[in-house]
C-alpha cells in the first residue's frame, strides 16, 4: 500500500504527459490528489506500516506531516484547474506533471527510513519543483528558480556530507553498515560522537536550508515571490514540513546517541534567529507574495524552536505543522486570486481587496490574525503551547524574545495587510474582469475552516497521532 | 598506496589554490575538470580490492567530473570572448590567502575527528572540508552564474573525497554522491544555463550577476 502512494501520482503524472488537451489535464491534479488522500486516509488510521526491508515506515510523525500535506494538497488541488484555465494560452503538460510528482516525492521523503533513500526524495523533490517555479517563464521567475537550485543544491550537497559523516560514526566504531533509521536509533549509543555531533550540525544546515531556516532562506522571498501562488501554498505548507521531518529522523538518531542537549539547543538558536530575521524583512515589505515568504521563514523557525525546547513545546509544534500548512494555503490563495485581479503584487499597487474581492479579502484578513497567532484560531492554539513550555522550563529570556519577534510581526504584516484590504481600489483592478468564482474561493474556505476547527477543537484520532509523535521525539538521556 | 593517495589528495588541494586564484573563468572550469578526473580515478586506488561496483563508480565519476560537466560548462561560455569574473567581492589574492587559511582550518578540523584504524594516516578528511570551505567561499565572495556553479562543483568534490571513506562499507552512499553530480550536470547547467542565455540575452552570464529579485 505505501508503493501505491509513490506510484499512483506518478502514473497520473504519466497520463497527464499523453492527454493531449491542455483542459483536460488540469482536471488531472485534483485526480491525483484524492486517489492520493483516499490511500492515505486508512493508513493514516491505521497502525504503523512498514514495507518489507524496512526501506519505508509509516510511522506517527510521517503520518502527521504527510496527512497535512495531502489534506493541504486536496483542497488546493481544485483551485488549479480555474487557475490553469485563467492562464489557457500557456502550456500546462510540465506544470500538471511536476505537481503531480510533488505529492509522489514528497511521500517518499516522508516514508523513507533510510538515510541514503531520504536524500534522494529530497533531491527529487528539488527538481520536481522547480518547473512549478518557473512556470510564468519569465526573467524574474527564472532568476527566482536558479537561485531556489543553487542554494538547495548547497544544501542538498551539505546534507549529503552530513549522511556521509553519521555513515562514518557507525563505521569508525565498527558497527554493522546500516542506514535504516530504527537501526541507527538503535545502535546510536555506540556511534563515535564526535561525527555524530558533526553530522547533525550539517544535516540541520544541509535540510535547513531546505527548509527555509535563516540565514540559509534567502532562495525563499524569491521562489515563492515569482511562484504560482498555489506552489507558495504547497512549497510553504508540504514542502519546507518535508525537510522538517527529515531534522526530526535526524535528531532522534542525536538523541538516542546522548548528544540530544546540543542537537536541542542547536535548534532553539537556529529558529529564534529565522524569526528574527523574518521579523525584520516583513515590516515595510512591499511584496505581497514575499512577505508571505518571509511569514514562512519566521514559522519554520517556529517548529525547530519548539521541537528544540522539548516538553510539551514539541506537541505545540507538531500541532503547528497543521495549523501552519492550513493558514499558509489561505493566505497564498488569497494572495494569488488578488494578484491574478490587479496584475501586480506590490503592496503599493493592491488597494481596496474588500471592495473589489470582497471574500478573497476577508479571507486573507482571517488568514493574517490566524498566522500571528491571534484567537480563536488554530496557530493561537499551537504558539500558546510552545509559548506554556518556555515558562514551564523557565526559559524567560527565550520567551521575552520569542513574544517580541511575534509583535513585530504581527505589527509590520499588519500594516501591510490593512493597506492592501482597505481604501478604494485601482483604476486597472475595477477595469480587470476577473470575479470571485467557486473554484478561486471555496478551496480557502475550507482550508480556513480547518484553521477555525484546530483552535477550538483538536479531533480524537489527530489528538492521539501528536500524543504519539511528540513521544517518539521525547529526549532519553 | 597511502602515498599516492596523499600525492593525489595534495594535487587536488593545489588545484583549489589554482581555482580560487584564477581570474579566468576559462581556466578556473579547467581546473575544477581536473580535478574531477583525479577524484574519480580515487576509488580504484583506495579500495582495497577492485570490484565492479568500484570501477563503475570511478568511471562514472571521471566522466562526469572530467569530461561532461566542463565540457558543459565550457560550452555554455561565449566562444569569441574570453571572459573574466567581473569584480568579485574579494579579489584573487586576498581569495587564495583566505584559502591557504581555510585549508590549514581543515586540517585542525580534521584532527578533532578520530578514524577509523584502516583511514588514519591519509589526508581524505582535510581535502575534503577543504574543498567544501573552497566551494563555499567561491559561491560566496563570486557573483555570476557560472562562478557559482563552480563553486557547487568544487563543495560537491568535497563530499565524493570524504566519501571515499565509505566506498567499503556503503558503496550505496557514494553512489549517491555520483548522482548530485548528475543533478548539477544536467538540470542546473544545462537546462537552466541554456534558458539563462536564452531569456537574459543581455546579461552575459559567465561576466555579470543576476540582480533583479532583491530586496528593496
Amino acid at each position: 500500500m505505501l508503493i501505491a502512494l509513490l506510484i499512483l501520482p506518478l502514473l497520473v503524472a504519466v497520463a497527464a504527459f499523453l492527454l493531449p488537451s491542455d483542459r483536460g489535464r488540469a482536471y488531472l491534479v485534483p485526480l491525483g490528489g484524492l486517489l492520493h488522500f483516499g490511500i492515505l486516509a486508512p493508513l493514516v488510521a491505521g497502525p504503523t506500516v512498514t514495507s518489507s526491508g524496512h526501506w519505508l515506515v509509516f510511522d506517527p510523525l510521517g503520518k502527521l506531516v504527510l496527512g497535512a500535506i495531502s489534506v493541504l494538497y486536496l483542497v488546493c488541488s481544485f483551485f488549479v484547474p480555474g487557475y490553469l484555465g485563467h492562464y489557457n494560452h500557456r502550456p500546462n503538460r510540465f506544470f500538471v506533471m511536476a505537481m503531480l510528482g510533488f505529492l509522489s516525492a514528497t511521500s517518499l521523503v516522508i516514508l523513507a527510513h533510510h538515510l541514503g533513500l531520504m536524500w534522494v526524495a529530497m533531491e527529487a523533490t528539488t527538481l520536481i519543483t522547480a518547473p512549478l517555479i518557473y512556470f510564468n517563464r519569465n526573467a524574474k521567475s527564472l532568476e527566482a528558480t536558479w537561485k531556489y537550485l543553487l542554494i538547495c543544491s548547497v544544501g542538498i550537497a551539505l546534507a549529503l556530507l552530513g549522511s556521509f559523516f553519521l555513515a562514518y560514526a557507525s563505521i569508525k566504531n565498527g558497527l554493522p553498515p546500516s542506514l535504516l533509521f530504527e537501526d541507527l536509533v538503535k545502535l546510536a549509543p555506540q556511534l563515535s560522537r564526535p561525527w555524530l555531533h558533526a553530522a547533525f550540525a550539517l544535516l540541520l544546515v544541509g535540510y535547513g536550508t531546505k527548509m527555509g531556516l535563516a540565514p540559509m532562506h534567502t532562495w525563499k522571498p524569491d521562489a515563492y515571490g515569482e511562484a504560482p501562488g498555489i506552489v507558495g501554498a504547497l512549497l510553504a505548507g508540504g514542502l519546507s514540513n518535508c525537510a522538517f521531518i527529515a531534522i526530526l529522523r535526524v535528531l532522534r538518531i542525536s538523541q538516542a546517541g546522548g548528544d540530544g542537549v546540543y542537537a536541542h539547543e542547536a535548534m532553539v538558536v537556529m529558529g529564534l534567529v529565522s524569526m528574527a530575521f523574518a521579523a525584520v524583512f516583513m515590516v515595510r515589505q512591499r511584496d505581497i507574495k514575499r512577505m508571505l515568504a518571509y511569514s514562512s521563514v519566521e514559522h519554520m523557525g517556529i517548529l525547530v524552536l519548539g521541537v528544540g525546547l522539548g516538553g510539551e513545546a514539541v506537541y505545540g509544534a507538531l500541532l503547528h505543522v497543521m495549523n501552519n500548512a492550513a493558514t499558509k494555503g489561505v493566505m497564498f490563495l488569497a494572495a494569488a486570486n488578488m494578484h491574478r485581479t490587479y496584475g501586480s503584487k506590490q503592496i503599493a499597487d493592491i488597494k481596496g481587496v474588500l471592495h473589489r474581492l470582497p471574500i478573497s479579502g476577508a479571507l486573507f484578513i482571517a488568514g493574517f490574525f490566524a498566522i500571528t497567532g491571534s484567537p480563536p484560531f488554530g496557530p493561537f492554539v499551537s504558539l500558546f503551547t510552545i509559548l506554556g513550555q518556555m515558562m514551564k522550563s523557565g526559559r524567560f529570556a527565550v520567551a521575552a524574545l520569542f513574544l517580541a519577534l511575534l509583535g513585530i510581526v504581527f505589527v509590520g504584516m499588519g500594516a501591510s495587510v490593512l493597506a492592501i484590504v482597505q481604501g478604494r481600489p485601482t483604476a486597472l483592478a475595477s477595469a480587470s474582469p476577473e470575479k470571485e468564482k467557486l473554484w478561486s474561493t471555496a478551496p480557502i474556505v475550507v482550508l480556513l475552516a480547518i484553521v477555525v476547527l484546530l483552535g477550538f477543537y483538536v479531533p480524537a484520532p489527530l489528538q492521539h497521532l501528536l500524543m504519539q509523535g511528540t513521544a517518539m521525539l521525547e529526549v532519553t538521556r | 598506496m597511502v602515498h599516492l593517495v596523499d600525492a593525489l589528495l595534495m594535487a587536488v588541494i593545489i588545484l583549489n589554490f589554482i581555482a580560487l586564484g584564477s581570474s579566468r573563468i576559462r581556466s578556473s572550469v579547467r581546473v575544477v575538470g581536473y580535478q574531477g578526473v583525479i577524484l574519480g580515478t580515487l576509488p580504484l586506488i583506495v579500495h582495497h580490492s577492485v570490484t565492479w561496483r568500484g570501477v563503475v563508480i570511478a568511471m562514472a565519476a571521471v566522466l562526469l567530473k572530467g569530461l561532461v560537466i566542463p565540457k558543459m560548462l565550457e560550452a555554455s561560455l561565449h566562444p569569441a570572448r574570453a571572459p573574466r569574473e567581473a569584480r568579485p567581492f574579494v579579489g584573487f589574492i586576498s581569495s587564495l590567502l583566505l584559502g591557504a587559511v581555510g585549508t590549514g582550518l581543515a586540517l585542525l578540523f580534521a584532527q578533532t575527528l578520530p578514524l577509523a584504524e584502516a583511514h588514519t594516516g591519509l589526508l581524505l578528511v582535510p581535502a575534503s572540508l577543504s574543498n567544501v570551505m573552497t566551494g563555499f567561499w567561491i559561491l560566496t565572495t563570486r557573483r555570476t552564474a557560472i562562478a557559482h556553479v563552480l563553486g557547487i562543483l568544487v563543495l560537491e568534490n568535497g563530499v565524493f573525497t570524504f566519501g571515499l571513506l565509505l566506498l567499503d562499507a556503503m558503496p550505496e552512499l557514494v553512489e549517491a554522491g555520483v548522482l548530485l553530480d548528475v543533478f548539477v550536470g544536467v538540470f542546473l547547467m544545462g537546462i537552466l544555463l541554456k534558458h539563462i542565455d536564452r531569456e537574459l540575452s543581455e546579461v552575459d552570464i559567465a561576466a555579470e550577476p543576476m540582480t533583479i529579485l532583491r530586496e528593496e
